[in-house]
């Protein structure tokens, strides 16, 4: 039986998307390789002394010397990247030159941390997207929505440090002290051991957030309940509400779900500038800390992951917002 | 692009609020200097001195003049954003036009490198190569114009694509008309608008990378007057000189905003007349 089957399957055609897809993955990781590639050529193969750089223009020779040794700088270009990709895929992202702990464990607290921000950020960001934008699209061209299309434009407009900095001085120095306007997390802790200060830094990214998604779900909205079947719906007397939820809802989340997956992407760069405003302990943080010590492989596993999960969320709307095309 | 094309444009007062709010900020940015009291990094009175006797803005962290600082604070983060944003829409809808027009292993190669462009975004790239060159003017520059070659590649090409399938554009290829002919006469005019827009985003996304890099503390860097700088140096004492903070502030945002309300407007004309067309 099984024997007889395996033949009637090879010979069906590879099914269009899966390869297709394969595609993609195939083009992903040959991305994600010269992603690495050029992470480590910034760092390590641009002109001058790395070494130098690194410890000040007071260094003795002899620590020179040592810091060559352990950036691996007497080696040749290419095998001083293996051996840093290997260490990467293996889980060895080498020791700080400042404070000579492994990285992975310096890192560890910081990138819970700055999950934690993210996760809670997009999980207040999905629904109010949809709800906000579902109600301007309902309420098309009243009050509500004139003022969400202009308040989400000035958002969008705004870089994200002047959002994070208008909130601190809002809500933490000037107007009400209500809020820690800087977040102090002791290393070890989690973070919503300490509710307060992860407030204003979530709060900024969810207007970000939300400035931009609800205007996406807002023209969704507007071109499923203009289709004809919803028209049909409203005249046949279906409640408002039904219509929204149960027959408009599933068929906008469609050109929707790419654009939640961008807003994942860009949530993820946010963290960067966020978390420094609130001077969260994320890997922000320790990111722009990084470079002002020129802490190489610090950096080096911090841009990595960021490129890696920006370009996967990236990729991911780009697939699903195909998917949607080749159904229509 | 004639004037009849460019009054479409103009007819959303979305875009004439938003022009008229950059003109603005632009003459603010460079005439400004002209119009500080006081030198910039002069120190002249005592530090977070609040309003008035003199400093209509009060003083900074050092005792510097707020108002001074302000007016000094856009010149080089304009002229550097606008630098990048030319260089950037230049070079990325070259690579767009490049890739379009010959296909090919040309186009997988190029937009392939876009790709991998693509994965930082923001300030990672130039965070990434500051770490170890140090935040010079013109490699911030350059920087920030690499960050927007995918994007403004991409919308080109995209532009591009449908031009290429009209009938006389396909003909006059096949009969071997020369290609600067053909990207002169079809191709160029036909991409202008969307190139254009891509212009007004990408300005506004440089003076927001450039400003979040100065408020992080590896773009402009100090003593040069700055307003994002002056956003992160003038911090602390939020509550004892709002003012250091928030001009700059006030100055950072009303430039983005008309930009936004530029680009947002003109898009939406371009959007609305290909939904007729």
């Amino acid at each position: 039986m099984v024997a007889n089957a395996e033949p009637i399957i090879e010979s069906r055609p590879v099914p269009r998307v899966l390869r297709w897809l394969g595609m993609r993955v195939l083009f992903g990781v040959l991305t994600l390789f010269l992603v690495s590639v050029l992470i480590f050529l910034a760092t390590e193969a641009l002109p001058g002394d790395v070494a130098r750089i690194v410890l000040g223009t007071n260094a003795t020779p002899e620590k020179l010397a040592a810091v060559r040794v352990q950036l691996g700088l007497d080696q040749t270009l290419v095998a001083q990247y293996w051996h840093w990709l290997r260490g990467v895929l293996t889980g060895d992202l080498g020791t700080s030159l400042i404070n000579h702990y492994p990285v992975g464990e310096l890192l560890a607290g910081r990138l819970l941390n700055s999950l934690v921000l993210g996760v809670f950020a997009l999980v207040l960001i999905l629904p109010l997207s949809l709800l906000t934008g579902m109600l301007a699209a309902r309420l098309r061209d009243r009050f509500y929505d004139k003022t969400l299309l202009g308040s989400s434009m000035i958002a969008n407009a705004l870089p994200d440090f002047v959002i994070g900095t208008v909130l601190a001085a809002l809500f933490g120095t000037t107007l009400f002290h209500v809020l820690p306007p800087v977040a102090l997390i002791p290393p070890g802790d989690l973070p919503w051991w300490h509710p307060a200060d992860l407030v204003l830094p979530i709060a900024a990214m969810v207007i970000m957030g939300v400035a931009y998604l609800s205007r996406l779900v807002r023209v969704a909205f507007i071109d499923v309940l203009q289709s004809e079947y919803i028209q049909q719906a409203v005249l046949n007397g279906l409640s408002m509400r039904r219509i929204l939820f149960r027959h408009a809802l599933p068929n906008a989340l469609g050109p929707i779900t790419p654009a939640a997956s961008l807003v994942a992407a860009y949530s993820l760069a946010g963290l960067i500038v966020v978390e420094n405003v609130f001077s969260y302990p994320g890997i922000g943080t320790a990111l722009v800390d990084a470079v002002g010590n020129h802490d190489l492989p610090i950096v080096q596993a911090i841009v990595l992951f960021m490129a890696a999960a920006f370009y996967v969320l990236n990729t991911l709307a780009d697939v699903l917002a195909n998917r949607t095309r080749r159904r229509r | 692009m004639s004037f009849a094309t460019a009054g479409k444009y103009l007819r959303p007062a979305q875009v004439r609020v938003g022009l008229v709010l950059l003109a603005l900020m632009l003459l603010f940015t460079f005439l400004g200097p002209l119009f500080a009291p006081h030198q910039p990094n002069g120190i002249i009175g005592t530090p977070y001195a609040e309003p008035g006797g003199g400093l209509a803005f009060g003083a900074d962290t050092v005792g510097r003049d707020v108002l001074s600082r302000v007016l000094w604070g856009g010149y080089q983060l304009v002229w550097m954003s606008v630098l990048a944003a030319l260089l950037g829409v230049v070079v990325g809808a070259g690579i767009g036009l490049l890739a379009a027009f010959r296909g090919g292993i040309l186009e997988t190669l190029l937009m392939r490198l876009m790709d991998v462009l693509l994965a930082f975004p923001g300030v990672l790239l130039a965070l990434l190569f500051v770490s170890m060159l140090g935040p010079s003017k013109p490699l911030l520059v350059l920087l920030v114009a690499v960050g927007h070659l995918p994007g403004v590649a991409r919308v080109t090409r995209g532009a591009v694509f449908p031009v290429l399938e009209r009938e006389h554009v396909s003909w006059a290829r096949a009969v071997g008309l020369p290609a600067r002919t053909i990207l002169a006469r079809e191709l160029l005019p036909n991409v202008m608008s969307p190139v254009l827009v891509e212009f007004g985003v990408r300005l506004m996304w440089s003076v927001g990378t450039i400003a979040s890099l100065s408020y992080l503390g590896y773009g402009i860097q100090p003593p040069t007057a700055d307003w994002g700088e002056m956003i992160s140096s003038n911090r602390s004492a939020l509550g004892i000189q709002s003012l250091a903070v928030l001009a700059p502030i006030a100055c950072v945002a009303l430039f983005t905003i008309g930009g936004n309300l530029v680009s947002e407007g003109v898009s939406r004309v371009i959007a609305r007349s290909e939904g007729r067309a």
